[in-house]
């Protein structure tokens, strides 16, 4: 009897299990949280060191429009212009052509094709972005130069390999809201008569609205911080973007080719980390941007 | 069964990291030179460290890269041996240039490259100021052909750029805003491939496939950077701290001796320190060497 008690007021394998996994989890938790609240302290903490230690006016740092770290002029306004600039046009010409696969592969083409597909994008998806750098390098720059004149760099190259490098997210994100799509509308709207392009044009593509946008979002989200691959093609001049075959360069830029020649605490260096602030920020707004946008399809 | 691999497994990490860690222990204590900084001067550095070491075994030299900014600022917080730089400390923000050793360990000569098929050979001095800052914007005003100007600049603190401007611009000039490249050889591939295209890279990486351009006639020549006849040159630097480690310092010595500037230095285009008959301040005045 009083084995038996014993045996039951003590805790089991499972329970002991259940404790120290909990201990695990809540470990990873409190890792995470820290990495991410750390990296926010301090990047907020650099990034307002030019305004706070520094005394330069926020209003010219977001609008002014001349870059002159040896003047300590700083100017921001024409990279974050440049940075969404080439990051809408490459999001806007990479949109309908996902689209376009994504209905090719999802409604009309045999499921084999899918079962092909689908690996190849994901491949696509995580192919390095030094790799897509290197192809605008040496592929597209000298065909915009022999078709377009001047170097060849700019913002069309850096639109280019942008759109490369983000259509495939945007593609497989595309393909799996559509997939989503439950069969039963597929079915109802052809029991009702309607044709293939009635069925997708007024059936999934509505259905799927969340998840496009979503794609879109993070295709963009993810063009807005690339830094190596823009840096390589888009011939860095910290000038207002006027024209489409003119350089210019992306808050990414200016921050990869700048660290390497600045001192840490000097105005230059903090400059540099305002930007990188800059930049933290508009991938917060992307993120909620992205909530938001999933959070209505749910409704 | 399963267990027993795994125990296995672990034992045998175990002793194999005990007994390496036992052998390590036995060899004599490695001394560590950290090199960190001026990307132009990296290959030089790298094939001066693997001379070095093979007639030094005990000395490890770890060479790295970073940029100007980033060797004399890990210098100066002491977390390398040599900070390496193509610029003076004086002339980089937020360094304290007292604080700090300087010595010279070659010099670097940087001159101007045009597309080849512009048959520009030749600039003046004050030609070349007003195409970089912007006043001269076609050929034609040089006698090229008629051809826009396409100025390729390096970026921003970038060591060339910097002895570039000391040299060519007047105080208080503005360079004209143009494209910007990180490293001499895009610089080059651009020059190559870009009609009417005009640059400056270091000796180093000059090659047939661009076209160096004299500078009032004076052809750009290491002896006539050893006289100043052609002014644009700028010293490497190895920086380190005030009284530097018995290794570091005898590293640097290595890399000033007469013999390594006569063969890896000259091999790598570089011009022996020992060959200068000026020197330059770090205010960009030239005098006659002592």
């Amino acid at each position: 009897m009083e084995d038996l008690r014993q045996r039951l007021t003590q805790p089991s394998v499972e329970s002991k299990q259940e404790a120290s996994g909990k201990v695990i989890s809540y470990l990873a938790i409190t890792l995470i949280g820290g990495l991410v609240a750390t990296i926010l302290i301090f990047l907020t903490w650099k990034g307002i060191a030019l305004f706070t230690g520094n005394h330069y006016s926020l209003w010219d740092f977001l609008s002014g429009i001349k870059w002159r770290p040896s003047d300590h002029v700083f100017g921001a306004l024409p990279m974050i212009a440049t940075s969404f600039s080439v990051t809408l046009l490459s999001g806007v010409i990479a949109l309908p052509l996902a689209l376009v696969v994504a209905i090719a592969i999802t409604e009309i083409l045999p499921s084999t094709a899918y079962k092909l597909l689908q690996p190849t994008i994901e491949l696509l998806v995580g192919i390095p972005s030094v790799v897509y750098g290197y192809v605008g390098l040496t592929v597209i720059v000298p065909f915009l130069r022999r078709f377009f004149g001047g170097t060849g760099f700019g913002i069309l190259a850096a639109t280019c390999v942008l759109f490369l490098m983000i259509l495939p997210t945007m593609t497989s994100m595309t393909i799996d809201s559509f997939r989503a799509v439950p069969k039963q509308y597929r079915n109802a709207s052809a029991g009702l008569g309607a044709t293939r392009w009635q069925t997708i044009s007024r059936v999934i593509i509505p259905s799927a609205k969340s998840g496009i946008l979503t794609a879109m979002v993070f295709g963009m989200a993810r063009a807005f911080g690339e830094a190596l691959a823009v840096q390589m093609v888009i011939g860095n001049t910290t000038v207002m973007p006027t024209g489409l075959m003119h350089s210019a360069a992306t808050l990414t830029s200016v921050l990869t080719t700048g660290i390497g020649n600045t001192v840490m605490g000097t105005i230059s260096n903090n400059a540099l980390w305002s930007l990188a602030l800059i930049l933290l920020v508009m991938s917060l707004a992307f993120n909620l941007l992205m909530r938001l946008v999933s959070r209505k399809g749910v409704k | 069964m399963k267990k027993t691999i795994i125990g296995v497994v672990i034992v045998a990490i175990v002793c194999w990291l005990g007994g390496s860690w036992v052998l390590a222990k036995q060899q004599p204590s490695q001394e560590k030179i950290t090199i960190v900084g001026s990307t132009a001067l990296q290959p030089l550095a790298e094939a001066v460290a693997n001379d070095y070491r093979t007639k030094h075994p005990q000395t490890s030299i770890i060479v790295q890269g970073g940029g100007s900014g980033t060797g004399l600022s890990q210098v100066q917080a002491g977390a390398v041996n040599i900070g390496s730089a193509d610029i003076f400390a004086d002339q980089q923000d937020g360094i304290n240039a007292n604080k700090l050793d300087d010595n010279i360990v070659a010099v670097s000569g940087i001159v101007p490259i045009v597309n080849e098929e512009l048959g520009i050979k030749n600039l003046t001095m004050k030609q070349l100021q007003q195409i970089f800052t912007g006043q001269i914007k076609n050929w034609q005003e040089v006698g090229g052909p008629d051809l826009p100007i396409t100025v390729i600049n390096r970026a921003h603190g970038s060591g060339t750029r910097v002895a570039f401007e000391q040299t060519v611009l007047k105080p208080g000039m503005q360079a004209v805003n143009a494209q910007e490249q990180d490293s001499n050889g895009t610089v080059k591939e651009i020059i190559r491939n870009t009609p009417g295209a005009i640059s400056y890279i270091a000796f180093a990486y000059l090659n047939d496939q661009v076209q160096s351009v004299n500078l009032d006639g004076v052809a750009p020549t290491a002896d006539n950077i050893t006289t100043n006849k052609w002014p644009l040159w700028s010293y490497e630097h190895m920086y380190t701290q005030k009284q530097p480690s018995q290794s570091t310092a005898n590293f640097i010595k290595y890399m000033q001796s007469e013999k390594v500037q006569k063969t890896l230095v000259t091999e790598a285009h570089y011009i022996s320190i020992h060959d200068m008959k000026v020197e330059k301040t770090p205010t960009g005045k030239v005098t006659e060497r002592k």
